[in-house]
C-alpha cells in the first residue's frame, strides 16, 4: 500500500506529460475528461493512503534504497495522517476546480489542464515528502505551475504583474530555503528529516542551527504569505482564474504553514526545544499580526477577489497561531480549521466566479444591487460569510475552538478574543459585500470603484444569462464539505490522533528507520461553554459590523466619526500595498532580518 | 574550512537582493535573481568541499580516494534545473509585458494600472 504515496505524485505528472504529447489529436472535451480522470484517480489514491496510514506512518523509499544503520541513503516519502489528509483535501479541491472550469473560455487546452495537474503533483508531493530537499523541489514545482496559472490571462496587465510579483517573491523564498538546507546539511550531514532531527537532538542550539531555522521558516512564511511577506498574495489571487483561486486560497497558502509544522516537529524541535517558548511567542505574534492585518484590509477592499485574498491572508495568520503554539492540540485545531475554512473560502471564490460569469464584474461598487436575481448565489455567499465568522456548530467554529483551547493551555489567554475579532471582521466584510451585491442594501460606497475592476471581463463561455451546473454543483459540494466538517463528530478525535502522530518525533524516527511502534487513538476535548460564546459572539459581531457598514450613518449618530477614524487607521497600512516588486522585496528582507534578530537575541 | 566562501555567498545574496529591490527593468531584475541564485551554488559547493578531494567519479580513481561530497553537487544540479524553469517563465512573462504594454519597467506597469 505504501506505493500509493509515490503514485499519487507520479500519476498526475504522467497524465500531464501525456496530455501535452497527444493534445493535437484530441478535442477540448477529451483533454478535460482525461485531466478530471487523473485528478479523480489521485483523489482515490490519497484517500486510500490516508486510510492506510491511519494512526501510524507510511514510509516509502524510492528505488528500494532503504536506510542502513540509521543513515538514510535514499529519498523517502514519510506520510503522516496530517500530510495524507492535506493531500486528500488538495486532490478533492482539484477535482471540483476542474469540474468548475469546464465552461472557461480562456483555458486554451491543454496547457491549463497540464498546469493544473503539475500544480497538484507539487502540492501532494510537498505533503508527503520526508526529505527536506525533496520538499524544496516540490515547493518549486507548485510555485512554477501556480505562477503560470496566475499569469494565464497574459492580455491583462494586472495578471502579468501579479504573476511576476508572485514569481519573484516566491523565488527569493526558494533561495532562502535552499540556503537553509545547505547550512543544515553542513551541520548534520542529513537531508532526511528523521535523520536530521536525530542529529540535531544531539547538537543543541548552535548558531548555524538558528540561521538555518530562520532561513527555512522565513521561506515557508513567504509561501504562506504571513505579514510582512504577504504582499504578493493579494496581487496574484486577485487576477488568477477563479478555479485556480479555489486551489490557491483553499490549499496552497496553508501548505506553507504545514511546512512550518513539519520542519519544527521533525527536525528542529530537538535542537531548539529548550527555547520553545521563544519560538512560540514569535510565531503566534506573527500569526496574530497577519490575522488582524488581513481582516482590516478585507474590510476596505472593493474588488471581491482582493477581498477574499485578504480573508485568505487573515486565516493563514490564524493557522500560524494554531501551529505556532507548537503543541499537538494546536496542530489538531489547525487541521480541522484548514479543512473547514478551505471549503468555505473555496466556496466564496466559486461564488465570485459565478458573479463574474453572470454580471461580468467583481467590484462591489459596480455590482451594487445588480445581483438581485442571483438568489441561490447570494444565499451561498451569505452562508460562506457566516462560516468565515465561525458560526457554531460548523467546521470553522470547531477548528477555532480547538485552537482557542490549545492557546489557553499554554497560557495564551489573549488569543481567543483576537481570533474571534478576526473572524468577525472577515465575516463582516463578506456579509456586507453579499448585502450590497445581492440585495442592493446600503448606499453605494463613496470611494471610487477599484480600477482593477475596469478591465474585468467574464472568464467563461457564453451564454451569461444562466449559471451552468458545472459551476453550481462544485459550489454546493464545497458548502456541503464545510457543513460536514462541523457535523461529523469523529473529526476532532481523528485530527487529535493525527496531530499526536505529527508531533511525535520519536515515533516518526522509529517508523522511518524501521522499528515501528504501535500507537493508539487519542481523543480530543469538545468545545467548552466559552467557545460557544466566542463563536456566536464573533458571528453576531460580524452581522452587526456588516449592518453598520451598510447603514451605520443612519443607525448610529456617531458612526461616521468612527468609520472615518477606522479608515484613517487602515490607510497607512493600505498604502504599503504598492504593487512594486522592489518594495515587496524590501519588506521581505526586513521580515527575515527581524526574524533572525529575534531568534538570535532571545536564544543567546 | 575557510570562512571565505561564506562571505562570498553572503555578498552575492546581498548584492542580488539589492538589485531586485532597486531594479527599474524586469530583465535586469531577473538577472539579479540569478545573482542571488549563484550564492546558493557557492554555499552548497563549499559545504561539500574537502581539501585536495577529487571529483566523486570512481571510474578512473581508486575507490578509497578522498573525494568531495557528491550530494551537494547533485543538489546544485537540481537547483540549476529548477531555477532555469523559473527564469524561463519569468522571461516569458516579461516578453509578454513588453509586447502588449511596451514596457519592461516594473514601476511603469504599476502606474499603468492606476
Amino acid at each position: 500500500m505504501s506505493q500509493l504515496a509515490p503514485l499519487a505524485v507520479a500519476v498526475p505528472l504522467l497524465g500531464a506529460a501525456l496530455l501535452i504529447f497527444f493534445h493535437a489529436l484530441m478535442p477540448r472535451i477529451a483533454a478535460e475528461l482525461i485531466a478530471l480522470a487523473v485528478a479523480t484517480a489521485s483523489l482515490v489514491m490519497t484517500l486510500l493512503l490516508l486510510i492506510h496510514v491511519g494512526h501510524g506512518l507510511t514510509v516509502y523509499w524510492f528505488g528500494g534504497w532503504h536506510p542502513r544503520h540509521g543513515v538514510a541513503i535514499g529519498i523517502n516519502f514519510a506520510v503522516t495522517a496530517v500530510g495524507a489528509g492535506l493531500a486528500t483535501f488538495v486532490t478533492l479541491l482539484m477535482v471540483l476546480a476542474l469540474v468548475y472550469s469546464v465552461r472557461y473560455l480562456d483555458v486554451r487546452q491543454p496547457y491549463y489542464q497540464v498546469l493544473m495537474l503539475t500544480f497538484m503533483a507539487g502540492m501532494v508531493g510537498f505533503c508527503l515528502s520526508g526529505d527536506l530537499f525533496n520538499m524544496f523541489v516540490m515547493f518549486e514545482l507548485m510555485s512554477v505551475s501556480a505562477v503560470a496559472l496566475v499569469g494565464y490571462k497574459i492580455g491583462e496587465g494586472a495578471a502579468l504583474e501579479g504573476g511576476l510579483n508572485f514569481a519573484v517573491i516566491n523565488t527569493i523564498g526558494a533561495f532562502l530555503f535552499l540556503l537553509g538546507i545547505a547550512i543544515i546539511y553542513a551541520h548534520t550531514g542529513a537531508l532526511n528529516l528523521a535523520q536530521m532531527g536525530a542529529a540535531l537532538r544531539h547538537s543543541g542550539d548552535d548558531r548555524a542551527v538558528v540561521v538555518a531555522f530562520t532561513l527555512l521558516i522565513g521561506a515557508l512564511l513567504i509561501k504562506a504569505a504571513v505579514v510582512p511577506f504577504h504582499f504578493w498574495l493579494a496581487d496574484a489571487y486577485a487576477v488568477a482564474l477563479t478555479p485556480v483561486c479555489l486551489l490557491l486560497a483553499g490549499a496552497m497558502s496553508e501548505l506553507g504553514i504545514y511546512g512550518v509544522g513539519q520542519v519544527w516537529f521533525t527536525a528542529f524541535a530537538g535542537a531548539l526545544g529548550s527555547h520553545v517558548h521563544v519560538v512560540r511567542a514569535i510565531l503566534v505574534g506573527a500569526g496574530l499580526l497577519t490575522a488582524l492585518w488581513g481582516a482590516g484590509m478585507a474590510m476596505t477592499e472593493d474588488h471581491l477577489k482582493r477581498l477574499l485574498a485578504f480573508v485568505t491572508i487573515s486565516f493563514v495568520g490564524v493557522f500560524l497561531v494554531g501551529v505556532g503554539l507548537l503543541t499537538e492540540d494546536g496542530v489538531a485545531g489547525t487541521a480541522v480549521y484548514v479543512l473547514a475554512d478551505g471549503f468555505g473560502k473555496a466556496l466564496l471564490f466559486a461564488c465570485v466566479g459565478i458573479v463574474q460569469h453572470r454580471l461580468g464584474k467583481v467590484g462591489q461598487h459596480r455590482l451594487h444591487g445588480r445581483g438581485r436575481r442571483l438568489v441561490a448565489t447570494g444565499l451561498l455567499v451569505t452562508a460562506g460569510g457566516l462560516l468565515v465568522a465561525s458560526i457554531p456548530p460548523f467546521g470553522p467554529f470547531l477548528g477555532k475552538s480547538m485552537i482557542d483551547d490549545a492557546a489557553i493551555k499554554v497560557g495564551y489567554g489573549f488569543v481567543p478574543p483576537l481570533v474571534a475579532l478576526t473572524s468577525a471582521l472577515c465575516g463582516a466584510a463578506v456579509l456586507r459585500a453579499a448585502a450590497r451585491v445581492f440585495r442592493g442594501w446600503g448606499a453605494v460606497p463613496r470611494d471610487p470603484p477599484d480600477e482593477a475592476d475596469e478591465d474585468t471581463e467574464p472568464e467563461t463561455i457564453e451564454p451569461h444569462d444562466r449559471t451552468p451546473a458545472t459551476m453550481f454543483v462544485p459550489a454546493f459540494a464545497l458548502l456541503a464539505g464545510a457543513v460536514a466538517t462541523g457535523v461529523w463528530s469523529g473529526l476532532p478525535d481523528l485530527a487529535a490522533t493525527a496531530a499526536h502522530r505529527f508531533a511525535d518525533f520519536a515515533g516518526y524516527h522509529a517508523a522511518v528507520f524501521r522499528t515501528p511502534r504501535h500507537l493508539g487513538p487519542v481523543s480530543s476535548g469538545s468545545p467548552e461553554w466559552f467557545d460557544y460564546l466566542y463563536g456566536s459572539g464573533a458571528t453576531v459581531l460580524a452581522v452587526a459590523l456588516a449592518g453598520l457598514g451598510l447603514w451605520g450613518e443612519r443607525l448610529l449618530p456617531g458612526w461616521r466619526r468612527v468609520s472615518t477614524a477606522a479608515t484613517a487607521l487602515i490607510r497607512p497600512v493600505r498604502d504599503l500595498h504598492t504593487g512594486k516588486i522592489g518594495d515587496y522585496t524590501a519588506a521581505l528582507t526586513l521580515g527575515v532580518g527581524i526574524l533572525g534578530v529575534l531568534l538570535t537575541v532571545s536564544l543567546a | 574550512m575557510s570562512i571565505y566562501p561564506y562571505v562570498v555567498a553572503a555578498w552575492l545574496l546581498g548584492a542580488g537582493l539589492w538589485g531586485v529591490m532597486s531594479s527599474r527593468n524586469y530583465v535586469h531584475l531577473i538577472i539579479c535573481l540569478t545573482v542571488m541564485q549563484a550564492s546558493t551554488y557557492v554555499l552548497l559547493l563549499s559545504v561539500g568541499y574537502v581539501s585536495h578531494g577529487k571529483a566523486p567519479i570512481f571510474a578512473d580513481i581508486p575507490t578509497n580516494s578522498v573525494v568531495v561530497d557528491p550530494v551537494v553537487q547533485a543538489l546544485s544540479l537540481t537547483d540549476v534545473v529548477v531555477e532555469a524553469t523559473i527564469v524561463a517563465l519569468l522571461l516569458a512573462l516579461v516578453v509578454q509585458a513588453n509586447k502588449r504594454f511596451n514596457t519592461v519597467d516594473p514601476d511603469a506597469m504599476t502606474r499603468m494600472r492606476e
